[in-house]
């Protein structure tokens, strides 16, 4: 137990409940502390209206529920609307501007990282960095499947994380690009949904065995002419799996940790995630962060099951708490 | 996506409930097509109109409106005009919403369809 790493929630774990209006933001905020978690990760164009505008009533409400329930601030995920105007590409300068949007909305209500989607380019990244250290708010790329740590684009965002020496920007890696076995939960549903259960099986095994998903999916594509069991076998190239050592060279650019997961089991493993083996790289590691627990299990089974996101992320959380 | 409850007959056609298809609110300008289909008819967007919090847009209003937001799991009314009207009883009502999202590598189409009783 020599370390430093914290637990987290993302409150878009209970998407399901808040979208279904069965919990409300002080519910989430309650039911993600009470898992024993101390930091909160939103989405702020999810949980609060209006976004970005902010209320002086709202903030002091927000800052009350945090006394109130025990927990800090830690991320807000961003979003980068390239394409908010119909017909129209945003240009660089408009997109610093919708970032620094973000970056105000983080400061004001404490969060100390943002999760920078993706879809940002390194170029727009080395133009608001000043704006982020002034603000006191670090920014991470997030590394999301099919992406990872050591990808292209990463690589392109990592120059720029060297160049400019910043302590301000680095990654957030998503547990997504460690899927040994792919969702069972995700896999179930597309048969649901039509697909073969024998083309999925194999799917799963060749993924589970290393298997390059572009060979999985040559191989499917020989097998049928279903659009279906060819999805089933992009799940592959969407799911990847990398070695978790890859994350040890970039320890010290690592900010937080998107701790997404699909199915937790009664027994405090997670199906196809092999949490253990990535934790244990980031306390080598001496990742002194958060991981944050994102469930994203919910959209695979609300078709026959009630979800139940609390449950879910509770265990999730007692998983972190023993492997930390 | 589809609120049946809220479906009722109005002046110059009917209108329903919806909810956005999307964990996350965005601006309206984002909503790229609301595709509507009555009884297998497939109604002109441009009969389609939003009301999000009290504010109602039209298409070509929607599409410019870059500041209001339909909010995640907020229930808009689409409101569709349909000159004939519709008879009183069941129908069959179809939806499909395509949203324009950045970081997608394609359009974001979600499409359902359930009984409304009018």
């Amino acid at each position: 137990m020599n370390n430093h790493i914290k637990r987290a929630v993302s409150l878009y774990s209970y998407q399901e409940e808040f979208f279904l209006k069965k919990m409300n933001l002080e519910d989430c905020i309650a039911a993600a502390a009470k898992t024993g978690a101390t930091g909160i990760e939103i989405i702020g164009e999810q949980s609060i209206p209006n976004f970005p505008k902010l209320t002086d009533a709202f903030i002091d409400q927000w800052f009350g529920w945090m006394d109130k329930y025990n927990v800090t601030p830690v991320a807000h995920d961003m979003f980068m609307d390239y394409t908010k105007k119909k017909g129209h590409y945003w240009t660089n300068d408009e997109a610093v501007e919708s970032f620094k949007k973000d970056i105000r909305f983080a400061h004001r209500l404490g969060f100390k990282v943002i999760r920078v989607i993706c879809n940002v380019t390194p170029e727009i990244m080395e133009k608001v960095i000043h704006f982020a250290e002034d603000h006191d708010v670090k920014l991470g790329i997030e590394v999301h499947s099919p992406w990872h740590i050591n990808s292209a684009w990463m690589y392109r965002h990592w120059e720029v994380m060297e160049r400019t020496g910043t302590k301000h920007f680095g990654f957030i890696p998503d547990m997504g690009a460690f899927t040994k076995r792919l969702a069972r939960v995700q896999v179930d549903r597309m048969v649901r949904q039509g697909a073969d259960r024998k083309i999925a099986d194999f799917v799963c095994e060749q993924h589970e065995k290393g298997v390059m998903a572009e060979y999985i999916i040559a191989q499917v594509a020989q097998m049928t002419n279903n659009r279906i069991d060819i999805a089933v076998a992009e799940l592959a190239r969407h799911n990847i799996m990398v070695n978790p050592i890859s994350l040890l060279q970039h320890a010290d650019r690592i900010i937080h940790i998107h701790g997404k997961f699909y199915e937790m089991l009664e027994d405090y493993t997670e199906y196809g995630i092999p949490y253990k083996e990535v934790i244990d790289v980031l306390k080598k590691g001496g990742f002194e962060g958060y991981i944050a627990s994102e469930y994203e299990g919910n959209r695979h089974i609300q078709d026959i099951y009630e979800v139940d996101s609390v449950e879910q992320v509770r265990r999730h959380q007692e998983m972190l708490r023993r492997l930390i | 996506m589809i609120v049946p409850e809220k479906a009722k007959k109005t002046e110059n056609g009917f209108q329903f409930g919806a909810r956005l298809p999307y964990y996350r609110g965005i601006s309206l300008s984002m909503v790229e097509e609301i595709e509507v289909t009555l009884d297998g008819e497939t109604l002109p967007q441009s009969a389609v109109n939003i009301t999000v919090h009290g504010n109602t847009y039209d298409l070509v209003q929607r599409e410019k409106e870059t500041d209001d937001r339909w909010e995640m799991g907020e229930e808009a009314i689409l409101s569709v005009k349909k000159e004939d009207g519709l008879s009183v009883g069941e129908h069959k009502l179809g939806l499909k919403i395509n949203l324009r999202i950045g970081y997608m590598p394609f359009p974001s189409i979600r499409v359902a369809e359930k009984k409304i009783i009018i």
